[in-house]
């Protein structure tokens, strides 16, 4: 098997894998009969992309394993997803802040993604890419509402920018297998994508009222399978069914 | 511009408009631009569906239902999900787009007007009741992943809006 593809594949699914299971923590919770709806639409959306890179990357693999042994039965090291996406829901604040920084980022990495080289991912990209579009509109027009809305909602968007803040480097970090993959025209140069991002995510946060936060430091290790404490929670409870009745199919 | 129509064998294409989408039961699959190609060789049918949505649930069931729909009519058939090209609202169908309307779901607008529809900016989704554009958005997202809420604002029936995707 091509273990770079591999994991490079998961690298990919992992980001969204993790922030669907978030999203969809809001079934039934959300914060309004509609935004509760919009989180799981985005959780949804998300889940049947994941589904199109794990069945990609049961074929890669060439061994037994299926799409729901990969996706529900790694340990929390082997997961590669980056940090942001497994912050917790704090507040509604905490889930669309880190919902637009990752939809921004999101964006601009299937539109670069269409250009693979690779005909499965491509073909996922391109279907993936509209969604994530609908999705970024639907962050960016909840953060400036929040950021310029009242004193109380205002600083709630500031308080999670300023905590989520220092997850949003390492979207634009890449493993070895990250770097091979760029080379074979596969993968997505994520280091070009940091101009752009912070651009974007800047006017945005600029039409929100929203200070940028000026800290230089930075949280990483998500791609690299090191965890914040939340993702063993949030593990425990995705896999819950998966290995008490094993074998189910979703 | 390549040619997006579908080519359906004619055996088929009976068979096929009988199967419908389970979320919006008087749409026919054909109507909803579903179904890629639809060939056949010597008595077996080989189709290709594309989903609308990556999340679609309706699509394991619409595979379903044509395997069994084939099987009635004495086919064997194999099912392959595609995902390129990408779907789009573009192929629904004029007809499918007057059943739509006709079950209570505003149809997709083009490209640009729905994002003016879904901003706000303009009040042009007419309700599918009394046919008034006085309507307003209640949330982008809807029932399904393929449909926002609105509001009409004149007879005041909820509704929804099949949102356009390209």
């Amino acid at each position: 098997m091509n273990k770079d593809l591999y994991n490079y594949i998961l690298g990919v699914a992992d980001n969204s894998l993790i922030l669907g299971q978030r999203m969809g923590e809001l079934c039934g919770h959300g914060p309004s009969l509609e935004t509760d709806i919009a989180c799981t639409n985005i959780s949804l959306d998300l889940f049947g992309q994941v589904r199109s890179y794990f069945q990609y990357a049961a074929d890669v693999s060439g061994d037994e394993r299926t799409e729901d042994d990969i996706a529900f039965l790694r340990r929390e090291r082997e997961y590669k997803n980056v940090l942001l996406v497994e912050q917790p829901n704090t507040d509604f604040a905490y889930t669309i802040v880190r919902q637009f920084l990752f939809d921004v980022y999101h964006v601009l990495f299937l539109e670069e993604l269409k250009k693979s080289s690779d005909e499965t991912l491509q073909a996922i990209a391109v279907k993936s890419v509209k969604e994530a579009k609908y999705h970024e509109r639907f962050s960016s027009d909840w953060v400036i509402r929040l950021g310029d809305g009242t004193e109380e909602s205002h600083q709630k968007i500031q308080d999670a920018v300023d905590v989520l803040w220092t997850y949003t480097d390492e979207l634009f970090h890449q493993t070895d297998s990250d770097i091979e993959m760029v080379k074979a025209g596969v993968a997505v140069d994520v280091t070009q994508l940091k101009e752009s991002y912070y651009k974007k995510v800047n006017e945005i946060l600029n039409e929100a009222t929203i200070q940028i936060p000026e800290s230089k430091w930075f949280q990483k290790g998500g791609k690299q399978g090191i965890h914040t404490e939340h993702l063993g929670y949030l593990l425990s409870d995705m896999q819950y069914m998966q290995r008490t009745y094993p074998g189910m199919e979703w | 511009m390549v040619d997006q129509t579908p080519h359906i064998a004619p055996e088929l294409q009976e068979i096929l408009a009988a199967v419908s989408d389970p979320e919006i039961p008087v749409l026919s699959i054909l109507e909803m631009g579903v179904v890629r190609e639809a060939i056949l060789e010597e008595s077996k049918a080989f189709v290709k569906i594309t989903p609308t949505y990556s999340g679609c649930p309706a699509m394991d069931v619409i595979g379903d239902d044509i395997k069994a729909a084939l099987k009635n009519a004495g086919f064997d058939a194999e099912v392959k999900l595609v995902l390129s090209p990408a779907w789009t609202t573009d192929w629904i169908t004029e007809k499918g787009r007057i059943a739509l309307r006709e079950y209570g779901i505003a149809p997709p607008l083009e490209a640009d007007a729905d994002k003016e529809a879904l901003l706000g900016n303009k009040k042009i989704v007419s309700c599918p009741q009394c046919n008034s554009t006085n309507t307003k958005m209640v949330s982008q997202f809807g029932s399904t992943a393929c449909k926002a809420f609105f509001q009409c604002e004149d007879c005041l029936e909820p509704f929804d809006y099949f949102k356009c995707l390209k």
